[in-house]
């Protein structure tokens, strides 16, 4: 049997036209693009041609509002320091409590140098309070800094009206959207958004490259200075075939655009639907009246992530989970705990995350084999005795170190 | 994915002793639950001879947990409580052939479920000592608490210091920013500021030997070319014999293999064998050596293979 890969917000297989494409760039298209003979000509062409396709996948007024960066993390740091370094008055950043650690990271450090961060807080589905929000705008504000669909639980944040509301107070807004492109229409012409990060990787494009959308007129500090390449907003040299790569990749999910809300959100459901149905005690984290079509965030009550993982791998199963031992951290993930999960759920939540690649054999296999994988752990457990927790978990089991 | 042993995969894939042993006369309740490692150990305990007849697991946690513990049931059984009380957290994962270092407190909470067992065996209360951080240093294991209790205890204002008290920074040094904040935050709170030193300072301990060091021992004891063999290894054993407890102290020993005339081999163990101060602890050694004989003597570790070519098999 072969393996099943359901870890496709952790990254995604590079889809092989995107291999094809990008094969010659690392054989006779070797040139500097920035060279004026005929070996860069050609490459600076494949760049024009790639920004283009990118323009329409993010419905960017100009193609010139595209600068290619290495990863997403990269486009995240270069948006944010640059709001703060072009607006040295403005000492203020808003964001959420369950960014990813691009983000929350940069904010912690900034704290440390005399920033105030404002993180704002979500509800038990992962929902923001936008009254909150609006209260917190102020000309003390440098930039806002809004992830558009989380990556633990594909909860969609209505980041177009939080745009709006901050281009109405004055106020840069910037969103993470490296779950979100190639899964959900963008059109940011006509939108608000001043600056958005994508990543390569998570859309079927290879891993090292990744792109900041930067709204023309929008005050801007490059973060590497140098060369003259992207206009001089992100010096360094090119990387030109992944750049092709993520050109292809970009015209391919704009095609398997309406599959992806169509198709993979039905394997999606089924998969949910099945496992949610033959488990007793697991429930669906986020907000799954709101979130993206190939996610779905179930929490096994009682088990542990790491160890459901490492069974469900034995299987040939590839899934996450926001469990503290898979990421050698003490605290279970920042998203479960920001939506007020109790601690005997979110160490046993395991995220599924589908591309246009599954099967509905597949899901039919992962819906057959994670109910025994989950009942083997729970005879393990010390809150579990026969069919069902024991009476009053909290109560009868309540280690302490001893 | 985490780099387990085939010994924790097969602990985990097929745990033994799970599920509560049903006439128990001592429970331990252990973990914590929002670090997501909790367990109950159960043990039926011959009232006579203090024999743990049986042993039983309950654990909820990730898989080095659920190994740790299944383990620790195979390690007590047949035992007496006291010499179950001798096991050691390393033990556990020795046991394992090894947990990474961001697993070892599943084997402390092995650890100390034992001791809560006993303790309910034997009627006694047992004292909440147990603090543990976030892990700061990945090379050898240490806890943010760990670094900053030895900070403020000592009175410590630089990296190298924490590194010589606590191990955390001897590695790959990825953590220094993170031992200069804690140092920065305790320093700020007993009234000083932490200054950092302009570039990293040399490493004491480790010993950089040089044609000068060599001239200057030779002539200055010229008797002591004049052991015998059995003389130099007398000297040699009992330089080792003061070694050695600090070595231990790590979970590592020394092992005198051969002496071939200004050639000494020995055989790191435990901890020893692969730690990335290695080298530096057998540039220790070499000095302790050559202080001890007062000749210039080269230490050299070997492995067991290099042990049978040695022997001439």
């Amino acid at each position: 049997m072969n393996d099943i890969y359901l870890d496709n917000n952790a990254t995604t297989m590079v889809d092989p036209a995107v291999v094809d494409e990008m094969l010659p760039f690392f054989s006779e298209q070797f040139g500097n693009p920035s060279s004026i003979h005929s070996f860069g000509n050609k490459v600076g062409l494949a760049i024009k041609k790639a920004r283009k396709t990118i323009q329409t996948l993010l419905g960017a007024e100009y193609d010139s509002e595209i600068i290619f960066t290495s990863c997403g993390t990269e486009s995240d740091s270069t948006a944010i320091l640059s709001a703060l370094r072009a607006q040295p008055e403005r000492k203020e950043i808003i964001t959420t409590e369950v960014e990813h650690p691009a983000i929350l990271t940069l904010c912690e450090n900034l704290e440390t140098q005399g920033f105030v961060v404002h993180y704002l807080k979500v509800d038990e589905k992962g929902r923001l309070d936008l009254n909150a929000y609006q209260r917190l705008l102020s000309d003390k504000v440098a930039i806002v800094s809004v992830m558009w669909a989380n990556n633990e639980t594909g909860t969609i944040f209505p980041v177009e009206k939080m745009a709006e509301m901050a281009q109405n107070a004055g106020i840069m807004f910037h969103t993470d959207a490296v779950q979100a492109v190639g899964k959900l229409p963008v059109n940011l012409k006509d939108s608000c958004i001043h600056m958005l990060s994508l990543s390569g990787h998570k859309l079927h494009a290879p891993k090292g490259i990744g792109v900041l959308y930067l709204k023309r007129g929008t005050r801007f500090r490059p973060l590497l200075r140098g060369g003259h390449q992207e206009r001089g907003r992100r010096a360094g040299t090119e990387n030109a075939a992944a750049i092709v790569g993520l050109g292809k990749a970009a015209q391919l999910a704009l095609e398997h655009m309406a599959f992806e809300n169509s198709h993979v959100s039905a394997l999606r459901d089924k998969l949910q639907e099945g496992i949610l149905k033959a488990v007793p005690c697991s429930f669906v984290t986020g907000d799954p009246d709101n979130r993206l079509p190939n996610t779905a965030n179930i929490a096994f009550e009682y088990i542990e992530g790491e160890a459901i993982l490492l069974l469900m791998n034995k299987f040939g199963i590839a899934a996450s989970s926001g469990s503290a031992c898979t990421s050698g951290s003490l605290e279970p993930s920042h998203v479960m705990k920001a939506m007020g999960i109790p601690y005997t759920a979110a160490h046993g939540t395991v995220r599924f995350s589908l591309s246009r690649y599954n099967t509905e054999e597949e899901i039919d296999k992962v819906i057959e084999a994670v109910p025994p994988i989950v009942a083997k752990l729970r005879k393990l457990s010390p809150y579990w005795e026969g069919d069902g927790p024991v009476e009053e978990p909290e109560k009868s089991f309540a280690p302490v170190y001893a | 994915m985490w780099d387990y042993s085939e010994k924790v995969k097969e602990h985990f894939f097929d745990p033994k002793n799970a599920g509560a042993v049903s006439d128990a006369n001592a429970v331990g309740d252990v973990g914590s639950l929002s670090c997501g490692d909790a367990l109950r150990l159960t043990l039926k305990v011959e009232d006579k001879t203090d024999i743990i007849l049986n042993a039983g697991f309950q654990t909820f946690g990730c898989g080095s947990a659920i190994a740790s513990s299944s383990a620790l049931t195979e390690m007590v059984k047949g035992l007496t409580v006291d010499e179950a009380l001798e096991i050691s957290n390393q033990d556990i994962a020795d046991y394992l052939d090894g947990l990474p270092p961001e697993k070892m407190h599943c084997s402390v909470m092995g650890r100390e479920a034992l001791q809560a067992a006993v303790a309910n065996y034997r009627g006694e209360e047992l004292e909440d000592d147990h603090e543990e951080g976030a892990l700061v240093c990945k090379c050898f294991a240490i806890d943010e608490v760990m670094v900053r209790d030895t900070v403020r205890a000592n009175s410590l204002s630089s990296v190298e210091e924490v590194t010589n008290y606590t191990k955390a920074g001897g590695g790959c040094s990825a953590c220094h920013e993170g031992i200069e904040q804690i140092l920065t935050e305790e320093m700020e709170a007993r009234g000083e500021t932490f200054t950092p030193a302009p570039i990293a300072a040399t490493k004491k301990n480790v010993v950089h030997l040089k044609k000068e060091d060599v001239k200057k021992i030779e002539p200055e004891k010229p008797a002591a070319a004049k052991l015998t063999t059995v003389q130099r290894i007398k000297l040699i054993e009992k330089a080792l014999d003061e070694i050695r407890p600090s070595l231990q102290r790590d979970h590592g020993d020394v092992e005198l293999v051969d002496v071939d005339g200004k050639n000494i081999y020995v055989k790191l163990i435990g901890a020893c064998v692969g730690c990335q101060l290695a080298s530096a602890t057998v540039g220790g050694i070499q000095q302790k050596l050559m202080e001890a004989l007062g000749e210039f003597v080269k230490v050299t570790p070997v492995s067991d293979e290099q042990l049978t070519n040695l022997a001439g098999v």
